[in-house]
């Protein structure tokens, strides 16, 4: 039996669960059941909720543990600092294993609800986060939820958090292929202006972690996402004896040569640095650290503005 | 479901990219050393990395009346593997499931994979505390499952998710049978000063805080990737090695577990 038929038309297509190669597939049921074909009410409210959020950032990876919050927070960081006169807002999009706010420093935080919906937290005068974290009593309680409930917890952050006037939205997933990315791309993609939502990759430099990572960038490549491009992280450990070690080694050749083959822009990697993992788990504000991962993070940083679009206002 | 399986134990972590399926296999492999009959499912269905790791990236799954053949990675047949990697037409094709789609699948990894008879099922898990776990726990309860071992690194960031998945374990009812504590702290090869990249002690402190047993620390060493993509144990590679020590000592733990013999210091 095979995971999926040959010619699967897709799920979520015209023709699931009805064509020929649906037949005797254990998820044909699922597939023609009509109710999941209808547009989705939920849509239109996020679009209507969103209007002021101008660009949205994915930060993804097939793989866990890679530095997706990380770089999501060193970026949030960097482009709040660098522009001042803009406004950013961070969504952890992780409902079982929220990062964000400890990451950004505002563990124990409240959100609170207004009559706009509810207010997101301020990390700084011109950031905000919004994280399950924040609705959870405590750090040991567990979000035990199938997709369906994590979908419809997603679908609010979206359209009842009041996120106001935003210049860009990074939005932090968790690993894998699943509800909550299809969830965000279904809410998040304006069809007639595809380039305000893209996806930025995270992966480490060893196979077991590209090969997520392949499925991860085929998935955007499937769903239309534009992808930014990709950033290594942890690519190498210096210690302070000044010897270089490859703690993931990269015996395929790393994100370089899977950006290569999968033509898809190297943004560039982050070496592994224990005192930036010790201001994560403290949530301190990176950008006063002054060594060579923050100026690695300066010229992806860089990049990555360069294609956001983000115009200077002075 | 899994009849003829004496004992199943979970690896499970809150968080990704901790060691969850370097442990599973390792683990694996070294109860195989013991001479067990081992079983090996991956039901990390968007990620799946055992295939890889054991170097079975080739091999196809068939199927004979009793149901899907598990991969096994030697004549003497002592280790079956399982995983969605091997359902897979292309290495990098995405599996862009929903939930009910996964949850079908792995009902039939645990239902329609003829597993024979097995000392050890190890079940290797994608992080988190969503389907692929509700569904593996629901299947548990019509199973006698030993219990779960949990896999982190030292840092606070991961212990936060890995505490999400305590309590998801007290919940459901599973047993902890410890905890592990992965990359825990690098020896650079030239002035052998030990540098704690992850931060240190993280597991040990929280096996403390939840009562459940620290099962051992291991420290990050990139010898151990040689053994990637081979079905080679640590314990014969590298016995010499703290990863080989912590490996066997861990083995022996969940072996004598039915004699009540983990220590909880």
């Amino acid at each position: 039996m095979e995971a999926e038929p040959e010619n699967c038309p897709g799920v979520g297509t015209e023709n699931a669960g009805k064509s020929s190669a649906c037949a005797g597939c254990p998820n044909q049921a699922l597939c023609s059941d009509p109710n999941t074909k209808l547009e989705d009410p939920g849509k239109a409210l996020v679009a209507e909720s969103m209007r002021e959020v101008k660009q949205k950032l994915l930060i993804l990876s097939g793989k866990g543990g890679v530095g997706k919050s990380t770089v999501t927070t060193l970026l949030s960081r960097y482009l709040s600092r660098k522009y001042p006169e803009h406004n950013f807002g961070v969504l952890d999009v992780d409902i079982c294993g929220p990062s964000q706010p400890r990451l950004l420093g505002v563990e124990g935080e409240n959100v609170h609800q207004s009559g706009s919906g509810w207010s997101p937290v301020g990390v700084d005068d011109n950031l905000c986060l919004m994280s399950i974290g924040f609705l959870l009593g405590s750090q040991d309680d567990a979000i035990i939820w199938r997709g369906p409930k994590k979908n419809g917890m997603i679908r609010q952050f979206l359209s009842e958090v009041d996120w106001g006037k935003l210049d860009l939205l990074l939005l932090d997933t968790p690993p894998g292929t699943s509800d909550e990315h299809l969830s965000i791309v279904l809410y998040l993609r304006n069809n007639e202006a595809p380039d305000s939502l893209k996806a930025l990759i995270v992966t480490t430099p060893q196979e077991a972690s590209l090969l997520d990572v392949r499925k991860e960038i085929n998935f955007c490549k499937k769903q239309n996402l534009p992808i930014l491009g990709v950033v290594e992280n942890m690519s190498a450990f210096r210690c302070s004896c000044g010897e270089t070690s490859e703690i993931f080694p990269a015996k395929t050749g790393g994100a370089a040569a899977m950006c290569a083959e999968m033509n898809v822009p190297y943004l560039g990697a982050l070496p592994l640095d224990p005192e930036v993992t010790k201001a994560c788990d403290l949530g301190e504000d990176l950008t006063n650290i002054k060594n060579s991962t923050t100026d690695a993070l300066v010229s992806i940083c860089q990049k990555i503005i360069g294609t956001l679009e983000i115009e200077e206002v002075y | 479901m899994l009849e003829k399986v004496k004992h199943v134990i979970l690896i499970l972590s809150g968080k990704g990219g901790v060691g969850k399926s370097t442990v599973s296999t390792q683990l694996a492999l070294a109860l195989r050393e013991s001479g067990l009959k081992v079983g090996l499912l991956d039901i990390d269905l968007c990620g799946p990395s055992v295939p890889f790791l054991l170097g079975l990236e080739q091999s196809d799954v068939y199927q004979c009346d009793e149901g899907w053949v598990p991969i096994y990675t030697g004549e003497d047949k002592t280790l079956a593997v399982m995983s969605i990697g091997f359902l897979l037409k292309n290495r990098n094709d995405p599996v862009i499931w929903r939930g009910p789609k996964k949850t079908m699948m792995i009902r039939q990894f645990l239902t329609d994979v003829k597993w024979d008879e097995l000392d050890y099922l190890i079940i290797d898990t994608p992080p988190g505390t969503s389907d692929e776990h509700i569904t593996v726990m629901e299947c548990m309860r019509d199973v006698k499952c030993d219990g779960a071992i949990m896999v982190t690194t030292p840092q606070g960031v991961a212990l936060d998710d890995v505490r999400k998945e305590l309590t998801f374990c007290r919940k459901t009812g599973v047993k902890v049978l410890g905890i592990v504590e992965n990359m825990s702290g690098f020896v650079c090869p030239k002035c052998s000063n030990c540098t704690n990249i992850f931060s240190s002690d993280g597991g040990v402190e929280l096996a403390k805080r939840a009562g459940v047993p620290h099962l051992g620390t291991l420290p990050i060493d990139p010898r151990i990737n040689v053994l990637v993509g081979t079905t080679r144990s640590v314990l014969t590679e590298l016995p010499d090695s703290n990863t080989a020590k912590i490996f066997k000592s861990i083995a022996e733990q969940i072996t004598n577990h039915n004699s009540e013999s983990i220590s909880t210091d």
